[in-house]
Parts: structure tokens; sequence; C-alpha cells
């Protein structure tokens, strides 16, 4: 029998559960090109350094070269809308992400998120209580997702409420980020797709709409209110990024904070710690980001010339995959990349991506994962795992268990 | 036997820091970290723990950080001895100790020197005792000087329109205060970036409401009876009033102490090998006294060898963390210095950071974004080469800029760049005042990532 190309074993599901051996073998080869037309493929850690400063590489989808184009191009995905900033190159980039970032923080808006805290803490609490008597809960849709979702809306000005209507919308878009799906695109499937996003758009579109007319405190209405030096954003601009920041505002941390969870299960020494300390969670969640970071592959770059990497010449246009995962535990950089050890005197991780594009929500996702893992740490008695590996969702590029059951003896 | 010797001193050997700043903590961390587990001893003239310089041109005159609460961050624990608040005075090199202004000495095994720069002040005595005439290098400074912003003086007058007096003259301004800036070049940030960016900086002071002064100079400070400055007199002859005048003429090094001791040490800074260990007077290397961060002078390989004083907070840091490798390492384990300049600053909320060595490049070209935004990588070049290169508010495209210059790559930048503008596609004279080049040599370049496993690639010249 022969072997499946490495990167497709990577997106293939039988091996989402621990795809770390599959990144290890990947590093053998630091550029990593096996069939015609597929990706170039980057996995040491200072390759992808590199190229995510590289100003050669791009996040337009505009620049793959015909020949790669997946058939889900700008004008399929989009749905009417133009591409948000994370898939956008400077200028343009960086007029648009200055614009969302003087929403969220300094020095325009210095203490949104640390002021959140007090929230934030309340919103933990409450999920836990609501725990109640059970001695097992799924820890992903009783806590992992509802917690950051809440907390995207607040921040946003979404009404909580809505929930239900804009995951209909958000599941299908999620899913267009995953390698696997996209190559297996059907029409059908892209056709969902620019629906969703349409919808969705429509949807944020009146709440921005009565955001103008009566702007409040949620990043909403500052983004359809922006007067700055960069001026302001078209609708179609306000739009994009609001499906952005809704969208990156909490599947990340989902899977960020399930993660956490079950590497916290399989190491009771580091949750015993936590218990006692509960600062010990900042240390905590930057080792998680580099052992187990929820994107662990990001997808959409393109040079655009030829750019020569360790001896290999990627030609314009191709698509590169910046294996983020495999960087992470990469033992050129790393002592024992594979041990979880939040005592790591420098844990610069990829988790966050670098380079201009890197994660514009790091500081509210850093601390809604601090606050969720000391608090589950804390509250939890002798919490388990039930199922060892959990069952998986089906994402390569986003991936985190889609159930994580947690048994325990009872709330402190 | 000498390698004995090594593993005594790292065991049960004394180490001796001067200078407990950045370059000291950061040098006693690393000992520790690398198995030190002798007698440290820190010693250092101001009677404050380390703390950090950068914010005091910055965020503490903002009152966003206090100038008193700018303490470096331990990295780990040190178990030292600090003798702080006493300055060194002197050094017997034969006898391997340090003397004390208080009197007392102190032996050691190893010594590492990280004594730094001082302000350098205002030349006229009398004049810069004046009240209401500053300079900006420690936490006594700066806390001198907030409060006397704070009371609201009618006008600010700073001397000298480097990075330091740059920033400060942006603090000013973001505190609502008068502001007159005088520079003897043709603008601001010239001797470390060329006239191309100065230009650039020059805009962003006047359109901030910074009065520039430029190609003038400061020939005198007048002070009214009661010994407060009150006016500033220009060699223009012009007179601006001003109640405080802020000093910003660079820096002066630290050596006064080692006068007579033999060791290599002036006013250039205290010479020493790309392993951080100290010249003598005669320019042979010692094997026990060291030197780190801004008072050290070390050559660079990827610089032609040139000897390079770099008062950068980066340096001092990898310079201290290399220094205190190779205090208790062998021979062969030994690292070179081989730090990649780099600089940052922050003025009128524009972020710029430098890597590289500007001043040595004869050419820029603007390879993303526009001057005219203020927003753009600059990258200079000599002799075909990329030597540095510079950005205002686009630091994340750096770290590719700084690979660049260690593989010695080919200038003019001919490759596609995003966001490449039409004014960015050929090179410009820099337009450095004073250019002092150094001598066309074969070409060095770095490979490696990590501190440990960086090496030297020698190419020699064609001819
Ligand atoms: C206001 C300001 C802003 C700055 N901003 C930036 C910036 O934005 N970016 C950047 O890269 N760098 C910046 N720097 C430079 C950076 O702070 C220095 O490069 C760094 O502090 C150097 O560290 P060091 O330990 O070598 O020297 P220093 O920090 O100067 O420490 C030397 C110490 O030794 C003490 N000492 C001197 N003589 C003796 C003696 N005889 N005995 C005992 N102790 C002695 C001194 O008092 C001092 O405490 C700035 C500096 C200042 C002053």
């Amino acid at each position: 029998m022969t072997q499946a190309p490495l990167f497709r074993q990577i997106t293939d599901f039988a091996n989402r559960a621990d795809p770390y051996p599959l990144y290890t073998e990947l590093r053998r080869t630091p550029v990593l090109h096996e069939e015609e037309g597929g990706p170039y493929v980057v996995s040491s850690y200072y390759d992808i350094e590199a190229l995510l400063h590289d100003p050669r590489v791009s996040s337009d989808a505009a620049n793959l070269a015909a020949s790669e184009d997946d058939g889900l191009g700008m004008g399929d995905e989009t749905g009417g809308l133009p591409p948000s900033f994370l898939r956008l190159d400077p200028p343009e980039h960086d007029r648009l992400r200055r614009i969302a970032n003087s929403a969220f923080g300094p020095p325009h808006q210095p203490r949104r998120i640390e002021n959140m805290r007090g929230e934030l803490d309340g919103i933990v609490t409450g999920l836990i209580d609501g725990f109640g008597d059970a001695r097992e809960v799924d820890l992903v849709d009783q806590f992992a997702y509802p917690f950051p979702v809440t907390v995207i809306c607040r921040l946003l000005g979404v009404p909580r409420e809505d929930e239900p209507r804009f995951r209909s919308w958000v599941d299908p878009l999620v899913a267009t980020l995953d390698p696997d799906t996209r190559r297996s695109a059907d029409p059908e499937f892209v056709k969902t797709a620019q629906e969703s996003r349409m919808q969705l758009g429509m949807y944020l579109a009146g709440l921005v709409e009565q955001r103008t007319k009566e702007p409040q405190d949620d990043v909403l209405s500052d983004l359809a209110n922006s007067r700055g030096p960069d001026g302001a954003m078209t609708m179609m601009e306000v739009l994009s990024t609001a499906v952005l920041l809704l969208i990156a505002g909490h599947e990340t941390t989902v899977n960020l904070i399930t993660n956490g969870m079950l590497t916290l299960l399989r190491h009771p020494e580091v949750l015993g710690r936590l218990r006692e300390d509960p600062g010990l969670s900042v240390r905590i969640v930057e080792e998680l980001l580099r052992y187990e970071p929820p994107v662990q592959i990001v997808p959409q770059r393109t040079c655009i010339t030829d750019i020569e990497l360790r001896g290999t010449t990627i030609p314009k246009g191709s698509r590169i995959w910046l294996m983020i995962a495999a960087g992470n535990r990469d033992p050129e950089r790393f002592k024992e990349p594979d041990r979880f050890d939040p005592d790591r005197e420098d844990i610069q991780h990829l988790g966050f991506g670098s380079g201009i594009h890197s994660c514009f929500g790091a500081p509210l996702a850093r601390l809604e994962t601090q606050i969720a893992l000391s608090e589950l740490a804390r509250r939890l008695e002798n919490p388990r795992l039930v199922e060892d590996p959990p069952p998986y969702r089906p994402n390569a590029v986003l991936r985190g268990p889609r159930h994580l059951n947690v048994a325990f003896d009872g709330l402190r | 036997m000498p390698a004995d010797h090594v593993e005594w001193i790292r065991r049960e050997g004394r180490i001796v820091i001067v200078g407990a700043s950045l370059a000291g903590l950061r040098a006693a961390e690393t000992l520790r970290a690398e198995g030190f587990t002798g007698e440290l001893t820190l010693i250092g003239d101001e009677p404050y723990e380390p703390y950090d310089r950068p914010p005091l041109s910055k965020a503490a005159l903002l009152g966003m950080a206090s100038p008193r609460h700018t303490e470096l961050p331990h990295r780990r624990e040190i178990d030292a001895k600090w003798r702080l608040g006493v300055p060194a005075s002197g050094l017997d090199l034969s006898a391997k100790r340090v003397r004390l202004a208080d009197g007392d000495e102190v032996e050691y095994d190893r010594l590492l020197i990280a004594t730094g720069v001082r302000a350098r002040p205002w030349p006229k005595e009398a004049e810069a005792r004046l009240d209401g005439v500053f300079l900006l290098r420690t936490r006594d400074d700066a806390t001198r000087l907030l409060q006397k912003l704070k009371a609201g003086p009618r006008r600010v007058f700073i001397i000298g329109a480097g990075f330091a007096g740059c920033e400060v003259a942006s603090a000013c301004r973001e505190m609502g205060l008068q502001v007159t800036m005088a520079e003897r070049a043709g603008a601001p940030l010239v001797g470390a970036l060329g006239g191309v960016i100065g230009a650039v900086a020059a805009d962003l002071q006047t359109e901030n409401g910074v009065d520039l002064r430029t190609r003038v100079t400061v020939t005198a400070l007048e002070g009214d009876t009661s010994g407060r400055v009150r006016a500033v007199h220009l060699s223009d002859e012009s007179v601006v009033e001003a109640d405080v005048v802020v000093v910003s003429l660079g820096s002066l090094r630290n050596t006064e102490w080692l006068t007579g001791s033999g060791l290599g040490a002036g006013p250039r800074g205290i010479a020493c090998d790309a392993g951080c260990r100290a010249f003598d007077f005669r320019g042979i290397v010692t094997d026990d006294v060291f030197v780190a961060g801004d008072v050290a002078r070390s050559p660079h390989a990827l610089f032609g060898y040139q000897f390079l004083s770099l008062e950068h907070w980066g340096n001092a840091v990898a310079q201290a963390e290399t220094a205190a490798h190779n205090m208790i390492c062998r021979g062969a384990d030994r690292r070179p210095h081989l730090w990649t300049p780099a600089f940052w600053s922050s003025q009128f909320r524009v972020n710029i950071k430098s890597v590289g060595v500007p001043p040595m490049g004869d050419q820029i070209m603007i390879t993303q974004g526009s001057l005219a935004e203020r927003r753009f990588v600059g990258v200079y070049g000599y002799q075909g080469r990329v030597i540095a290169a510079v950005s205002f508010d686009n630091n994340r495209w750096l770290e590719f800029y700084r690979r660049q210059i260690e593989r010695g790559a080919p200038f003019p930048v001919e490759f596609p760049t995003m966001d490449r503008r039409p004014e960015g596609r050929q090179p410009v004279p820099a337009d450095f005042p004073d250019p002092s080049l150094p001598t066309h040599g074969p070409t060095v370049t770095l490979s490696g990532y990590s501190p440990a496993d960086q090496q030297l690639v020698f190419t020699p010249a064609r001819h």
C-alpha cells in the first residue's frame, strides 16, 4: 500500500487526535512539496517565523497563480462582502487593522480588555455554577463554547440571544478554513459558505445601522463611527471586519480553553499547582499556545516572487502552508519540545502567529483562558477525563475536541 | 591546569559586576542560569535596584509609568551581594581588586564591567547649574524633570535633536507644553538615520507643534538673578525665553574610575574582543576582565570588524549574556558577541525601529510604504550590500531585513515587496552629514539563529 502524501495525512481526520508524530516527520523536510499544485509545507520554527515577517509573502488570494486556485477564490467565497483584513496585504490591511484596533486597544481604548476582568469572572462563575448537581459535564458545550461567545457578543454589541442564529452561519464559514473541505469543495459547499457569509453580513448590517444612529459603548459602534486619522471604514468594510471579529473572537478561544483543560487533566501535577496558585495560569496559557495551539496551520500564504528557503525555491504564486503547531515543537528551537512544561524559560511560541497578521485578539484570548482554567482548577473537585482522546472537531486548521466529557466529585 | 581553573571558578569563584543596571543584572542572571554557584557581588553607584531607562523619556514623562516604578523584572533568583549607592573608584588588575569610593575593596576572580554611559552635561558649568536645566539619564533625573514639567512651565527648550531629545519633545507636546528644539545639523535624527529620514522626523516635529530650529547651536544659557534659567541664546543671534532646558547632547562613557588601571579604557569606552574580554592599554586581551553594555566597544564581524559602541537596550542584554557565558566557559565553548544592532524609539505615537548600522550606509531606498505617509521601511546600502534598515510604524517587517543584513544580501533591493511604491524603486543618497565609511574588505555573513549556533561565513574579497 502506498502512503498518502504527508500533507494529506495531516488533514485526514484519522490523525486529528494526535498529529504531532506527523509534524515530526514533516520537519525532516524543511520545505515539503509533494504534489503538483499542492502546497509548499514549511514546518520549522525559524523558517515559519521568517516567512511571517517576509514582505514577499502575501495573504491575498489574488496573488495565487491561476493553476493553484482551488475554486474558492475571493470572488466565490466572500458572499458579496470584501475580504477581511486577514486576507489583505498592506497598505489596505494596515489601514483596516488600525481602525479595528483603535476600537479595541491603546491608545484609544487602553483598558477595554483589562476592564472586562470582573465581567469575565462573573460569566465564568455563572457557567460553573450552572453545572449544578451534575457529576459529569461536556466542557465544550457547557463551558468552553458559551464563555467566549458571551464575551465577544458583549464586546461587539451583538445580542447574546441571537447566538443560535449566527452559529448556523458561522459553522459553514469555519468549515471553509479547513484545507480538506476546501479540496473536496463541491458547488453546494461553496454556495452554502457564500450564503452564510451574506446572511451573517446582513444580520450584522442591521446592528451596525442601529449603532450608527445610536452609538453605544461597544466595538460595533466604534467601527461604525470611526473617525481617526485613517478615516472611516465603508459599510462593507465594517461588516467584513465584524464578521472576522465575531468568528475569530470565539472559535479559537474555545479550542484554547478545551485543549488547555485536556492538557491539564493529562498533567494532574500541573493542575494541582494551578489550584493552589491561580497566578500560574499566565505561564500555563503561554505554554499551551506553544504545546497545543488552537490554530495549527496558516494555509493562506502565497509568495509574490520566487523565494529561496533552505535550498528550495518556492515559485512565485505558490500556496504556502505554515505549520504553526509543528514549529512550536521544533527541537531546533525548544528543549524537549514534546514536554508540556509551564516552567520553561522562554516560551516564544507561534501560537498567535507573528508579523503584521499576528493575532489581534491575543490579550483577550489570554485573559479569558487564564480565568477559565484557574477557575475550573479551583472549583472542580477531583476532575477526571471520561474519554481519552476525546472526539475531535473535523477541522485541521482550527483543531480541538468537539466534546470534552469531564467527571468530578462536586463543586467547590 | 586552565581547564580545572574554569571549573573551579564556576563552582566557587568570586565574580564581581560593576554597574548594577540592565547589563549587570542580565549578566548576573545568566551566570546563575548557566550554573555559576560561587560568590556574586553587584556594585552600583545608584541607590536603586536595576531599573529600565527607555521609559524615562517616554511613558514616565507622560505619567503613564512612574519613574520610580520602572524596575527591571528579575528573570531568576541571583543570590548576590548588592553594594548599591557606592561607586567603584579604582581597579587593581594584578591584585584583582575593585576599590570602592567608601574605601572598601572587593576581590574577584572574574570581573564584569558594565558601567554604561552618562548624559553629556552642558559644557559651561555655571550655566549648567542654573535651576531649570536638566539632563535625562537616571531615574532621579526623570523624577525631577517630570515634577518641573507638571508645574506647567511656559516653554521647554531642548538642546539636541537626537533620539532622546525628540522623545522629550514628543512627551512635552503631549502634555500640552510649548517646546523649542535646537539642532546643529539640518534635521533631527540625522546622525543616526541620515538626511532622507531626518526630513521625515523634522516634519513630524513641526506638525506636532514643536518650534524646530536647525543648523543652529546654542551659545549660552541665561539665568535670572535668583539663578533660574530664563532664556537660551542661539548662534543665529536669536534668543528664546524658556524656563526649562533639557540638555540632550549625547553621552560620556563611565570609564574615569579605570584611569591608571592599565585597562584599555578611555573616552570611547572599553575595547574588548568579540568574546567581551577587555583589552589592556597595550591592546592585549585580559583573561578575567569582561565588558558589556553601553560602555563596551567591540569589533563586529558584519561591519568590517569595526569597533562599535552601541547605546542600545538590546545590545546591553545580548552582550551581558554572552559575557556571562564566556566568563565561566573554557576557550572552545566561548561565543562571539554577534548581535545585530537594533534600536527602537517612539515619538508622537510613531514607532521607529532600526536594525544594522544605518550611518554606515551611503544609499537608502524605501522598500515598503511611503515617506509621505510616515509609514515605511527604508533599507540602507553600502557597497552593494544591505547594511541597515529603518521603519516608521512598520516594525513588524524588520525581522526580515535583519536576516538580509546578516546574510549580506545585495543592495539595491531588486525583488518585489508588498506595498512597494514607485518612489522606492531607486536608491538615493542616504545623506549622512559625515559618513565615516569603513574600508572595503572581504564579506562576512552570519548564519544560524540562536546565539549558541550562530556562525560566521567568510567570503574572500573578489578582485
Ligand atoms: C532616557 C533613555 C531612553 C532610552 N531609550 C531607549 C530606547 O528606546 N531603545 C533602546 O534600544 N535603548 C534606549 N536607551 C538606552 C538603554 O537604556 C541603554 O542602552 C541601556 O540602559 C544600557 O545598559 P547598561 O547596563 O550598559 O548601562 P546603564 O543602564 O547606563 O547602567 C550603568 C550603571 O552603572 C552605574 N555606574 C557608572 N559608573 C559606576 C561606577 N564607577 N561604580 C558603580 N556603578 C557605576 C551607572 O550609574 C548605571 O546605573 C535609552 C536610554 C535612556 C537614558
